[in-house]
């Protein structure tokens, strides 16, 4: 499954290394690339971040670097596709299972999502990649999109 | 055994509840329960339990809910998984 996983990212949209210090500048990041590609509407950074102050998607992994998978509603969404960072230092995004919880975040998953079931199988490739350390480790070490593309093809 | 009713949810009520209900129906199947899912979003979980066993959810619920529930991302993350499996197949098995 974590196969296909490169095959919903934009390469324009992969972020390596990124030096930054909150989620909400991830996730700008990430939206003004899915933006620039053609994914997203305007009103999609807004949106994520609307969503991720009540609806975390922070998920902790219990090793070394946690995921989080920001997305929002359909609305703000021209086509499917996904937007990956790697982040130099760890942001803090709230868990999903207890928003009072918080989680520190070394990669980032964002999600442009408007197909019912290109969104489930988005979301399963990303969990299958997230379940194996050895994915997440190589990914963290990736310094280019063929690195990456070598974590994930 | 008889069916039981799971009623998963999550902040939508379509996509990581899908990617639950698929992971725990597969996993109770091979341990001869047989689930009818039906999801829906967290908030609104109050309104569905009419007929429901069981309650996964990936995000917090209402409180004093009348019907069991587990709240996990063990489906999601791969870790506690076996525990989270054991804890619904013994709420199923009640």
């Amino acid at each position: 499954m974590a196969e296909a996983l490169m095959n919903h990212i934009d390469p324009e949209a992969i972020v390596l290394g990124v030096d930054t210090d909150s989620r909400e500048a991830v996730i700008r990041l990430l939206a003004d690339k899915l933006k620039a590609a053609g994914y997203v509407k305007d009103s999609f950074a807004e949106a994520v971040l609307a969503r991720e102050a009540t609806m975390p998607t922070g998920l902790p992994l219990g090793h070394a670097v946690n995921v989080a998978v920001p997305h929002t509603d359909p609305d703000h969404v021209v086509k499917p596709g996904i937007a990956l960072a790697t982040l130099k230092n760890p942001v803090t995004f709230a868990n999903m299972e207890d928003p009072d919880e918080a989680v520190e975040v070394g990669l980032v998953f964002l999600m442009a999502l408007n197909d019912k079931d290109r969104q489930i199988e988005m979301l399963q490739e990303i969990m299958a990649t997230i379940q194996s350390e050895e994915a997440i480790s190589g990914l963290m070490q990736a310094s280019s999109l063929d690195d990456v593309a070598a974590v994930l093809k | 055994m008889s069916k039981k009713t799971v009623l998963f949810a999550c902040g939508t009520g379509i996509a990581t509840s899908t990617v639950v209900a698929n992971a725990v129906t597969e996993a109770m199947k091979e341990r001869g329960i047989t689930i009818d899912s039906r999801q829906c979003k967290a908030t609104e979980v109050r309104s569905e339990l009419n007929g429901v066993d069981l309650i996964v959810s990936t995000t917090q619920l209402p409180s004093d809910l009348s019907v069991p529930s587990i709240v996990t991302l063990a489906f999601l993350t791969g870790m506690g998984k076996t525990e989270a499996l054991d804890k619904i197949e013994a709420e199923l098995r009640k």
